[in-house]
């Protein structure tokens, strides 16, 4: 990994959108918004609305995962209707972790849309509860649980 | 009760009480006993050079009087804010070198040190061994206080 000095002098300008930085609390808000659907998933499961409200989520961590945080719904609903009543950044952080969170959010609700789909509730609430905590930790902690899984992953392979 | 709900208010419990252990243990920089802690044997190190990280394992020169090594990776979001402290306590601290190496390209060492997360730093004296480690990104006052236990003036 580069050690790239200059970052460690110059802070980024507060507000700049720099290539592969983004607003923290972006991701953030996402994260709450999630924590909040995946808990109506799990308040209504099983039924037809949990397995929308579901395919919903999937479809919204698909767009984050493989579009980017420029593609992601959260996203966009934080830049247009929340940033603007906010003060600007005071830091900035990479796109990669949140980025990298929301394809381990994808993998877990892929399955728990397909089980839900099958009819498997146990399955499905189990993935969904797994979802549910890493966006729960990263809402009320800012804390990355699928960035943490990936160097325990990569230990044991 | 439907077992949604169990499950919900399960998951919040767990996840709360992990989350508040995390935060406070998060960025503690720890003593390391190097000669306690075997964490594991290589076939090739002897036992007295576990514990100890050289120029060579870094591909960087050791500092001349401390070094800062920070583990670091591809999806890690202290990582940044923890390479902005280092930064700043090794251009503080003359002597004191930062070096910040991705964990995938070692995964040797970090299986030899116990690397369990991102970042996770080591402090190692102008020996190369390790004396201090913190997991989390550290408070720049603690690394300093860190180094002032081995690094004299």
């Amino acid at each position: 990994m580069p050690d790239d000095q200059a970052s460690d002098v110059t802070a980024p300008a507060p507000g700049a959108a720099r290539d592969g930085l983004v607003d923290p609390r972006g991701p953030r808000f996402g994260a709450v918004l999630t924590t909040v659907l995946l808990a109506s998933v799990l308040l209504l499961a099983p039924s037809a609305a949990a397995t929308a409200l579901l395919a919903l989520q999937t479809a919204v961590f698909a767009l984050g995962a493989f579009g980017g945080l420029r593609m992601a719904p959260y996203g966009w609903i934080y830049r247009t209707l929340v940033r603007p009543r906010l003060q600007p950044p005071t830091e900035l952080e990479e796109e990669a972790p949140p980025r990298f969170a929301q394809s381990v959010g994808f993998a877990f609700a892929a399955v728990a849309l397909v089980a839900a789909l099958l009819g498997w509730t146990p399955v499905m609430i189990a993935a969904v509860a797994m979802a549910f905590v890493a966006a729960f930790l990263n809402a009320a902690f800012g804390y990355c649980l699928g960035c943490e899984m990936y160097l325990l992953l990569r230990r044991v392979t | 009760m439907s077992s949604g709900l169990v499950v919900l208010v399960v998951a919040i419990v767990v996840a709360t009480l992990f989350g508040l252990w995390r935060r406070r243990v998060d960025g503690a920089v720890r003593e390391v006993d190097a000669r306690a802690h075997p964490v594991a044997t290589h076939p090739e190190i002897p036992e007295e050079q576990m514990m100890h990280i050289g120029a060579g394992d870094l591909g960087a020169p050791l500092g001349e009087r401390a070094t800062l090594v920070q583990f670091s990776s591809a999806f890690c979001q202290p990582c940044r804010a923890t390479r902005q402290v280092l930064g700043q306590v090794s251009q503080m601290v003359p002597g004191v070198a930062h070096v910040e190496i991705d964990a995938e390209e070692h995964l040797d060492l970090v299986r030899r040190l116990h690397v369990m997360r991102t970042p996770t730093v080591f402090v190692l004296d102008a020996t190369g061994a390790v004396r201090k480690r913190a997991a989390g990104t550290p408070r720049k006052a603690d690394v300093v206080a860190a180094l002032g236990q081995f690094v004299t003036t």
